[in-house]
This record gives structure tokens, C-alpha cells and sequence, in this order.
């Protein structure tokens, strides 16, 4: 099975993605994740204004089968949320990296220290053993 | 080592993601739960169940020995037909749930594959005073399941599928069929809350009759359908899962299976026991709720009374596909178990509030 992993983006080893646009950082889940989880049919999402510190459980991710925690990959105030995934969660799985965004954070400057596209990807084979 | 059923090469062909359930290696998606859900509901889903277990029982004793272990009145069950059943400790609790299928001169029992073994050496234990003749046909035969609306009509369709006319096979009933020129047995069985079918044959043919079977409900809607459909599936009309909604602690009462239990048939392992706890009444029930806050229930996780008093316990909870909300079965004392009384289920930490409302969820659509 291979995964889309773009190169432009960064990911923590919790399957988050990290895509740095000005100050701000856009986070959501890798194709890798999406897959893993399923259909994806509810998101629980934190409010705006709210800070994580790296690696604090920021909100759940539902599928049919499993409950799962995101983790905030850098640490920083969230500055908006997709609330488009409260009635719809199929970008999730369809546009992990587009449509399926989850959230914006005021950059930290922490995103560099995360995995590049090919660290992921040998962290996706490991876990696939 | 996990077991592989006779079609595991077909179902890693198919890209199925394959998971451990109960000791065995077997597909929980294909594509996806959801997908696979909806043909169910909506067309027809194939599943492979060879992972359950699958007993004769013959000889000049065979139904008093099934009566004497099971709790349901074997002598209702007349050939050509099946009936759900219990088998239970002396203390009244569950150690499995079984269908017996009356075929002629001898009866066909499955039982779960987590429960096979138990099962086994509990059926063996008991059988010294009876007249009976055990075998294990588990890993000689293959047991597949095609369930939903357009089933009947896939399977009538087939030029060679010979079991009669499907049309006239009775809720319940088993008969003998020539499946793609096999020979095997077909039952108007299922755990899906749909019309369908089961289907027993010898183990080395499952690859010809699951692919033969692919092939012919393709264009109509039929998918291939893993253990995920499977649980979503059983979750809605509120059929019981061993190790769930059941367990060797659980009496049939509290899990409204008392309809399975029939006391006046003559004496049974249990039936004194659970003489008792039908007058008694039972302390806990089983009940199906809603949740009233947002937020998804998961098998295990507590309940409390509003007051946060701990009360009971979540056995299964999912986002119901064809219900599209978030629904939960578990236990809960007899005083919070009627409809629309109130409790939290403690999601992660949190307390949020569910609603007990009527079982079943989805209304079984099976023919009568």
C-alpha cells in the first residue's frame, strides 16, 4: 500500500501534517492516517483562540470502527478551525491535504524540527512492519 | 499464529485490510465500512464467517442432549429449520450464543470462533450420558453469509444454484442446495437485520463459490463485505455480540434474551439458576440510548448517573451508519433502563449526557 506524502509539507510521527503559510501553520491528517482510520463520520474541534503546547490532544477524530486523538504537531494559538468538517468529515478522507484541513496555528517556528516527506515514510513502513 | 480461513488469498487479492478478531486473520474492510454498510442495507454484501465454529451433533440423543446444554426448546425446532440458542453456565451466565440448525438426522450448530474451543470442550463434557456423536466440521467446511434485499433474486438467478426456489426457503430455514455445481447447505439465517441467506459447504470449494458469487452480484450492487459491516451491521437491530452484550458473567434476562430461555421445556444446565433470577428480577439491564450531548460512545467506556455516580458500562457504541448518529448499547441499573431516563457516558474524561431510547435501533427487514 503506498501514501500519498507531499514534499512540501512536515509530519509528526502522531500522522499529522503541517503545511507553513506565512506566520500561520495549516495542520490536518496524512493520507496514511485517513486510511488507517476509515470512513471518517465525526470531528470534535477546538476553539479558536485555544493553545497547545507540541504533543497536547487538540480534539478526536471519529470513525465507524475507532475514536482517535489528534495531537498538535508545533505548539501555538489556534487561529481558525475547518468548521465545514462539523457537517461534513468526507474531505478527511477524500482531500487529506486540501479540503480536509482541521486547523491553523500561529507558527512557532517548531515545524522544522518534524519529520520531512521521506523521515515519514520510512516512520508509516515501520509501523506497517 | 492467527488462523486463516480456506478464502484468506481472495481477501488479501481483494486489498482487504485484514485484522486479528478472536485468533484469526480476517478482512475488516475491503473498501470501506461505510460502503460496505450501505450495500447491505441497500443491495447485498458477501461475507466470509468460515472463522465460526461449526459442530454435528447425531445419534439417537441428539435432541435431548442439546436441550439438556442449550436453553431454548430444541423440540420447536423442526427439520428444515433453525432457532437461535443459549448455552449457560450453572449460575445462569451466558458462555455463548449459538444457532442450531435441525437438518436431517442430526443438527448443525455454530458457534462463535472466539468460543469455539470453550464451546467444544464444554459440548464433549457434556455428552458422556447422551447418545450422541460429536465432530468438529469447522475446518472442513467453509460458511459464507450474503445478506440484503437483493439476495434472494442474485441467488435465484444463478442458473445453477439449485435449492429449489429460494422463494419458498422459510425465515429459518435450511435445505440442502447445489451451489456452481457444489453441494452444500443454504439457511434463511443471517446478523445483519436483512433478508439472507448462509451458506455451509465443503472448505475447498470457497474460492470457486466466492468468486462465482462475486461475479454474479457485481452489477447489481453486491460488494464484499469485512468484520467492520459486519459489527455496524449487528449494532443497529441490536443483535448481541459475544464479549460484548453478552459474556459468561451476563445472564440472558439482563440481556433481554429471555425469549431464548425456555424454563417450562424440562430441565437444563442453568435452568434453576435462572428460574431464580426471572422471579428476582434482574438488577441491570441492557438498554440502547442516544446521545443528547455530541460525542461518540466506544464499547468500555463508563456510565455514571447524572449525579456521577458510577451505574454501568458501554458494551458497544459507533456512529450508526444508516441511522447517521452517534448510538450505544450498555448496561445500566433497572431504575435507569427505561425510555428517556438519562445518564453520562464518560468519553475521555468527559461526562456527556445519552438518553435510553427503544430497541431495536433499525427494524430487521427479514422475510416472513
Amino acid at each position: 500500500m503506498s501514501f500519498n506524502t507531499p514534499l512540501d509539507l512536515r509530519y509528526a510521527e502522531s500522522h499529522e501534517w503541517v503545511r507553513v503559510e506565512g506566520d500561520e501553520v495549516v495542520v490536518g491528517i496524512t493520507d496514511y492516517a485517513q486510511d488507517a482510520l476509515g470512513d471518517i463520520v465525526y470531528v470534535e474541534l477546538p476553539a479558536v483562540g485555544a493553545t497547545f503546547n507540541a504533543g497536547d490532544v487538540f480534539g478526536v477524530i471519529e470513525s465507524v470502527k475507532a475514536s482517535s486523538d489528534l495531537y498538535a504537531p508545533v505548539s501555538g494559538e489556534v487561529t481558525a478551525v475547518n468548521t465545514d468538517l462539523e457537517d461534513d468529515q468526507a474531505p478527511i478522507n477524500s482531500d487529506p491535504y486540501g479540503a480536509g484541513w482541521i486547523l491553523r496555528m500561529k507558527s512557532s517556528g517548531e515545524e522544522s524540527a518534524l519529520l520531512d516527506a521521506a523521515a515519514y515514510e520510512k516512520h508509516v513502513a515501520e509501523q506497517q512492519h | 499464529m492467527l488462523k486463516q480461513t480456506p478464502l484468506y488469498a481472495q481477501h488479501v487479492a481483494l486489498g482487504a485490510r485484514m485484522v486479528e478478531f478472536g485468533g484469526w486473520n480476517m478482512p475488516v474492510q475491503y473498501s470501506s465500512i461505510l460502503e460496505e454498510h450501505a450495500a447491505v442495507r441497500s443491495t447485498a454484501g458477501l461475507f466470509d464467517i468460515s472463522h465460526m465454529g461449526r459442530f454435528i451433533v447425531s445419534g439417537a440423543d441428539a435432541e435431548a442432549f442439546l436441550q439438556h446444554i442449550t436453553t431454548y426448546d430444541v423440540a420447536k425446532i423442526a427439520v428444515g429449520q433453525s432457532n437461535y440458542s443459549l448455552l449457560c453456565h450453572p449460575h445462569g451466565g451466558i458462555i455463548d450464543d449459538i444457532f442450531i440448525y435441525h437438518l436431517p438426522d442430526e443438527y448443525l450448530v455454530v458457534v462463535n470462533a472466539s468460543n469455539r474451543d470453550k464451546d467444544w470442550t464444554w459440548f464433549q463434557q457434556h455428552a458422556e450420558d447422551f447418545d450422541v456423536t460429536l465432530e468438529d466440521r469447522s475446518d472442513s467446511w467453509a460458511m459464507l453469509a450474503i445478506q440484503g434485499p437483493i439476495a434472494e433474486a442474485l441467488l435465484n438467478a444463478a442458473d445453477d444454484v439449485e435449492a429449489d426456489d429460494l422463494t419458498y426457503l422459510p425465515f429459518h430455514g435450511v435445505a440442502l442446495c447445489r451451489l456452481f455445481g457444489v453441494d452444500g447447505l443454504i439457511a434463511r439465517t443471517g446478523y445483519t437485520g436483512e433478508d439472507g441467506f448462509e451458506l455451509f459447504f465443503s472448505a475447498g470449494h470457497a474460492p470457486l463459490i466466492w468468486e462465482s458469487l462475486l461475479t454474479l452480484g457485481q452489477s447489481a450492487g453486491l460488494k464484499p463485505c469485512g468484520l467492520g459491516a459486519r459489527d455496524s451491521l449487528r449494532f443497529e437491530p441490536c443483535l448481541a455480540l459475544y464479549g460484548h452484550e453478552i459474556a459468561d458473567d451476563i445472564n440472558p434476562y439482563e440481556a433481554r434474551l429471555g425469549w431464548v430461555v425456555k424454563l417450562n421445556k424440562g430441565d437444563f444446565i442453568g435452568r434453576d439458576a435462572l428460574q431464580r433470577i426471572k422471579q428476582a428480577g434482574p438488577s441491570r439491564r441492557l438498554v440502547g440510548f442516544e446521545m443528547v450531548e455530541r460525542g461518540v460512545p466506544r464499547g468500555g467506556y463508563p456510565i455514571h448517573s447524572v449525579d456521577g455516580e458510577p451505574i454501568g458500562a458501554v458494551t458497544t457504541g459507533m456512529p450508526a451508519p444508516t441511522l447517521s448518529k452517534p448510538l450505544g448499547l450498555g448496561y445500566v441499573p433497572v431504575a435507569s433502563a427505561h425510555t428517556d431516563s438519562e445518564f453520562d457516558v464518560i468519553i475521555r474524561g468527559k461526562s456527556v449526557r445519552a438518553r435510553v431510547v427503544k430497541t431495536p435501533f433499525y427494524a430487521a427487514r427479514y422475510k416472513k
